[in-house]
C-alpha cells in the first residue's frame, strides 16, 4: 500500500490522524497533513483505506 | 395537460422545506425529509421565502455536491437560498468568513483558524475536558436535584474549553454566553441578533487590543500577533474569534443535552455504553450519536456557480442548493435502519460535521468533549434518569439554525 497526500487540497480537519494516527500527523503551525509512513504495514491497512474514506478535503489518495 | 400547467401543479405539490420534526419522535429528522429522499437524492423543495431550491438528502450525492467546484459558498450571489429572512438582509453586508468563502480565500482565512484545533493538540488537551468533566458532576451530585443538565453540564464543559482555547476569561461567561446564543436562535429580532453581535465584537475586540499588548499562550494572543503582522485586521480577527466562540459553544452543549436525553430514552444502549472501556470504541460511540442527531439541522447552504447536471437533475447557475445534514445521516444506502441507534456501527462517514472543504474546524475538539463526557456521566451517576415526562421537553424552535433542548432536567 502507498499513501499519497496533497498539502494544497488538505483543510486540517484532522480526520485522518483520527484514524490512523501513525500514519498521519498535522503540521504545527496550521495543522494541515503530514504523512509519517507512505508504506504503512498491512495491519494498518484498513485504518489508512478509512481515513481516506473520512477525508472531507480528498486529500488522501491510495495505490495499492 | 399544458406544459406550464404541468409545471403549476408540480410545483404546489413541492414539499416545503422546514425542520417539523413528528413530536412523537423527536429525535428523528422530519418525516417528510426522509420521505423526500426515498423518491430521489435530489429534488426542488420550497422555502421560507417561496423560492424553490434543490434538497440534496442523498448521503452519496451530499458527499459529492459538497466537494464539487461548481457549487459555491458566496452568499451575496443572487439566488442564494438563505436560511432565514435575518440571513437574507444583512448577506450584503457579511464580511468575507470560512462560512461563504470559496476556493484560494477559503484556504486563506481557514488556515489562519486551524492550528488550535488539531487533532494531536485536542488529545493533549484529554485530560484537562476529563477534570472539567469530573469537577463539574461533583459539583452537580453535590448539589439539589433535579437539576437542568444544560446549565450544570452541557453548557458549561465546552464553554471552559473554548474559553482556555482562545484565552476569553471564563468569569464573563454569563455575558458571552447569552450573546452568543442570539445568533443561533430564532425567537430573537434582527435587531436583537445585531445587537449582541456588536456587544460581543466589542468584548473581542478589547481583549484583542490588550493581548496586543500583553500575549499569552492562547487564540486570540495569535490573531493579535497576526494584526501587529499585518495578516488580519482588527475587525478580521474580532469577527474570527466570534465565530470561534459562538461555534465551540451551542453545537457541543447541545450534543451532549440532546445525546443524554436520546440515550436516557434508548436504555439497552446506555447500558452498552456504560460497558465500554476501549477509547476507539467509545470514540465510535459518539459518531453514532453525532449521526443520529445531526444538531447542525438547518441545511448547509450554497448556489450553483454554473450549469450542470447532478444525479439527473439540470441544475442552473445561480439556482439554490441546500443540503440537509440529517437526511444524508439517515440515508439507508449509507447506514442501514438508520432509525435503529447502534452504538457499534461504524459511523464515522456521517456528516454531521459538513462534508468538503468547510466541514467543521473545532470537530476534534468536539469529539474529545464528547467522548470524555459519553464516557463519564453514565458511569459516574449509573441511576440518572429524567425528572420530566420527555414530552415535556423544550425541543428548539422548527426554525432554530441548531438542533436542540433549551434545558433537560435530570434526576438520580
Amino acid at each position: 500500500m502507498k499513501v499519497v497526500v496533497d498539502e494544497e487540497k488538505c483543510v486540517a480537519a484532522g480526520q485522518c490522524v483520527a484514524a490512523a494516527m501513525d500514519v498521519f500527523d498535522q503540521r504545527e503551525e496550521d495543522g494541515i497533513v503530514v504523512l509519517l509512513d507512505e508504506n504503512p504495514p498491512a495491519a494498518l491497512a484498513e485504518d489508512v483505506r478509512n481515513a481516506a474514506a473520512v477525508c472531507p478535503a480528498l486529500a488522501i489518495r491510495i495505490e495499492e | 395537460m399544458a406544459e406550464s400547467d404541468t409545471r403549476q401543479a408540480t410545483e404546489e405539490r413541492l414539499y416545503f422545506y422546514q425542520d417539523d420534526r413528528d413530536t412523537t419522535c423527536p429525535f428523528a429528522p422530519p418525516p417528510g425529509l426522509r420521505a423526500l429522499n426515498d423518491h430521489a437524492p435530489v429534488t426542488r423543495a420550497r422555502i421560507w421565502d417561496g423560492s424553490t431550491p434543490w434538497l440534496v438528502t442523498g448521503h452519496a450525492a451530499q458527499r459529492a455536491i459538497l466537494s464539487d467546484p461548481r457549487v459555491s459558498s458566496n452568499d451575496k450571489l443572487a439566488g442564494f437560498p438563505y436560511p432565514n429572512k435575518a440571513m437574507a438582509e444583512t448577506a450584503h453586508h457579511h464580511p468575507l468568513t470560512i462560512f461563504n468563502a470559496d476556493g484560494a480565500d477559503h484556504t486563506r482565512i481557514r488556515r489562519m483558524m486551524t492550528r488550535p484545533f488539531t487533532r494531536p493538540r485536542m488529545e493533549a488537551l484529554r485530560p484537562q475536558i476529563q477534570q472539567f468533566t469530573d469537577e463539574l458532576i461533583d459539583t452537580m451530585l453535590a448539589g439539589p436535584k433535579p437539576v437542568d443538565l444544560m446549565h450544570a453540564l452541557s453548557l458549561p464543559l465546552p464553554s471552559l474549553m473554548i474559553c482556555a482555547l482562545l484565552g476569553v476569561p471564563y468569569e464573563d461567561h454569563d455575558f458571552f454566553q447569552e450573546h452568543a446564543s442570539f445568533a443561533t436562535r430564532s425567537d430573537k429580532t434582527t435587531e436583537e441578533q445585531q445587537a449582541a453581535n456588536q456587544a460581543l465584537g466589542g468584548y473581542l475586540a478589547g481583549l484583542l487590543q490588550k493581548k496586543m499588548g500583553e500575549p499569552t499562550e492562547d487564540v486570540l494572543s495569535d490573531f493579535a500577533t497576526r494584526i501587529k503582522d499585518g495578516d488580519l485586521t482588527l475587525p478580521e480577527a474580532t469577527l474570527l474569534s466570534m465565530i470561534l466562540l459562538i461555534a465551540g459553544h451551542e453545537t457541543s452543549a447541545n450534543m451532549i443535552t440532546l445525546g443524554t436525553a436520546l440515550l436516557l430514552d434508548n436504555p439497552g444502549q446506555l447500558a452498552r455504553l456504560r460497558e465500554i472501556d476501549d477509547t476507539r470504541d467509545v470514540a465510535n460511540a459518539v459518531d453514532e450519536i453525532l449521526r443520529y442527531l445531526t444538531v447542525a439541522t438547518f441545511g448547509q447552504r450554497r448556489i450553483a456557480a454554473e450549469d450542470f447536471t447532478f444525479e439527473g437533475a439540470d441544475i442552473k447557475a445561480g439556482d439554490g442548493i441546500i443540503v440537509p445534514l440529517p437526511a444524508g445521516n439517515w440515508d439507508p444506502e449509507a447506514f442501514p435502519e438508520p432509525e435503529k441507534l447502534d452504538l457499534t456501527r461504524k459511523a464515522n462517514h456521517h456528516h454531521a460535521f459538513g462534508w468538503g472543504i468547510h466541514q467543521c474546524l473545532g470537530q476534534q475538539l468536539a469529539r474529545i468533549e464528547l467522548q470524555v463526557v459519553f464516557g463519564t456521566l453514565y458511569r459516574r451517576v449509573p441511576t440518572l434518569r429524567l425528572a420530566v415526562e420527555r414530552d415535556a421537553l423544550a425541543f428548539r424552535p422548527a426554525d432554530a439554525l441548531a438542533f436542540g433542548i433549551g434545558e433537560l432536567p435530570v434526576t438520580w
